[in-house]
């Protein structure tokens, strides 16, 4: 009896200290983020001491033409970087998913990108993008047969694009990885018998591989989402949201308001909304690739 | 014939995609003349390096400021406690969950799970605030603590730990050890392959971690990498890029040279990463 006692209290004390740090840091805060929400709160506490305030933030927030900018903003990058991203990852997991010689070292070398911290990114393609001579106005001044140069980031045209391609290029390696392991649990007799049924590479793509991917489709679609909706290391370091708030984002706007301009009350109205947007994407993109499975 | 070059020429065109972006930080790196880098900028030689000057690496590893070693020293410090800190904690509440006897193992798991659908930049303001009463701004105890429950590592346990055998359990609690012991001689001893899948997803978050820091960090003396390079990129100030370049290449490095060791791994860690999601 006492060993089933002291087997108890070993139990406690092991899950005790992930639960504690779990509930102070995720749980605490969480609740702490809607409640600051209906207040006036100041990240320093200010003589006035903080006041319920209502719904005051929310409709701020509704009447700020810059939190809408930061909304569509976002909304676009993710439309922009989520099909391309995907589609990269896809076909370089297709290629490498093939009988190829030095298939190791071309494995190797397209993980790099996801190795190099986002600042490091961020850094190199600065080089590229804002120095007037880069690599890419010299292959516009080719085709152009001008003096003329784009500002990739000082043009609110561009910038936007810049950052898909920048943050294309970081993480796909990422998604290509579980594309390449879907690949890999797909059954190679499937792909016989489509042969023996006389189909070219084109209709066994089509018949066995998209179909075969519809799982890691699903999650890859829902993650890669939800990481194009939290946009904010490139655009801190790169654009500081500009030109003009062409690259302000949601994040990006909860961090000027909530930490630059300290309103913490305002800022955490931003944070509610944004976690309902993520859960409602994820809950939305989930119903509906579930109804289309199963027309 | 077509048919095997083809993807051959895919793969090519890929790995130039990755790796001339990387030949150019290299090639920047190493040129001193600042006026030069501009010059050499859009013709071949932005590719292959013509300069073989350690200058910059020495501005950056000497600059008074923010000298490289100690930044570098910071990341090392957050990165490798949070890793075990982060292993110890996870691994020993996911036993319990998965082999203890404790009622509510379930709901608590299935609470712990949903945390995950939480966006950890929908808490900063509130930890932001936290950490302020505590008095853990510019500490590198506060850049820790965000890692040290990890969700995600605590599934990962729990899901391999649930296919331990009972037998296996039950044999060693017959010999006498106690539930604590089973944990570090038999599950742990167990476990290196989720170890490293664990400790190499939470590196990549940690390693990259920038929003948090930037909040809780005031000076260099505690302040990560990826900090420390976005101070390059203040308002109206004229970017040095051979430092920048230099800079990017010493963060790299380590990393990519830790990487080629334990590719196997690394690549194993990720691909499985996402097949139970």
């Amino acid at each position: 009896m006492s060993t089933k006692s002291r087997d108890k209290r070993q139990q406690m004390l092991m899950l005790a200290p992930a639960l504690i740090f779990l509930g102070l840091l995720i749980v605490v805060p969480f609740f702490m983020s809607i409640g600051l929400s209906f207040t006036d709160q100041r990240l320093v506490p200010r003589p006035i001491p903080t006041r319920f305030v209502g719904f005051t933030n929310y409709e701020r927030l509704f009447d700020d033409p810059l939190f809408w900018k930061a909304v569509g903003n976002t909304a676009l990058f993710a439309a922009l970087v989520v099909p391309f991203q995907l589609f990269i990852s896809l076909s370089v997991a297709l290629v490498l998913n093939t009988a190829l010689p030095f298939r190791g070292m071309f494995r190797a070398i397209s993980v790099f990108p996801l190795l190099l911290p986002m600042s490091v990114v961020v850094a190199i393609w600065a080089v590229i993008y804002r120095i007037p001579t880069g690599p890419l106005n010299a292959i516009y001044q080719f085709f152009a047969g001008s003096e003329a140069y784009i500002d990739f980031i000082g043009s609110s045209s561009t910038a936007m694009v810049s950052l898909v391609v920048l943050s294309a290029w970081a993480t796909f390696p990422y998604q290509m990885l579980i594309y390449l392991a879907g690949l890999q649990d797909i059954p190679g007799d499937q792909y016989e018998a489509a042969q023996l049924d006389g189909a070219n590479a084109w209709q066994r793509f089509l018949y066995v591989t998209w179909p075969g991917l519809r799982n890691v489709n699903i999650f890859l679609l829902i993650i890669t989402t939800i990481q194009a909706l939290k946009l904010f290391t490139q655009v801190s370091i790169m654009t500081k949201g500009g030109p003009n708030g062409a690259t302000t984002t949601i994040i990006y706007y909860l961090f000027q308001q909530g930490y630059t301009t300290q309103k913490v009350g305002y800022a955490s109205a931003v944070a509610v909304i944004f976690f309902l947007a993520v859960v409602s994407i994820a809950l939305l993109q989930r119903i509906i690739l579930k109804n289309e499975g199963e027309t | 014939m077509r048919r095997s070059s083809l993807p051959l020429v895919f793969a090519g065109i890929t790995a130039l995609g990755v790796m001339l972006p990387l030949m150019m930080m290299v090639t920047v790196s190493l040129n001193p003349d600042e006026q030069d880098i501009l010059i050499s900028m859009g013709s071949i030689k932005s590719f292959i390096p013509h300069e073989f000057s350690l200058k910059n690496y020495a501005d950056i590893w000497l600059d008074p400021q923010q000298p490289f070693a100690r930044t570098m020293m910071n990341t090392l410090i957050i990165t490798l406690s949070t890793l075990s800190l982060s292993i110890l904690f996870n691994s020993m509440a996911a036993f319990v969950l998965a082999q203890g006897t404790l009622g509510l193992r379930k709901p608590v798991l299935l609470l712990i799970v949903a945390t995950l659908a939480v966006p950890a930049e929908s808490l900063v303001l509130p930890q932001l605030m936290m950490a302020a009463w505590a008095g853990l701004i510019d500490t590198y105890t506060v850049q820790v603590l965000p890692g040290i429950a990890h969700a995600m590592s605590i599934f990962l346990f729990y899901q391999f730990f649930s296919r331990i055998p009972k037998d296996l359990i039950e044999a060693a609690r017959l010999d006498g050890f106690s539930f604590f012991q089973v944990w570090r001689y038999i599950a742990m001893p167990l476990s290196k392959p989720v170890i490293s899948a664990v400790a190499i997803l939470q590196f990549l978050e940690v390693w990259n971690a920038y929003l948090w820091p930037v909040m809780v960090t005031r000076g260099p003396e505690v302040r990560p990498l990826t900090v420390a390079m976005a101070s390059y990129f203040g308002t109206n100030q004229r970017i040095p890029w051979g430092d920048v370049m230099a800079f990017s290449v010493s963060m790299a490095v380590p990393v990519i040279i830790f990487f080629l060791i334990m590719q196997r791994q690394f690549i194993a860690s990720v691909m499985n990463s996402g097949v139970k999601g």
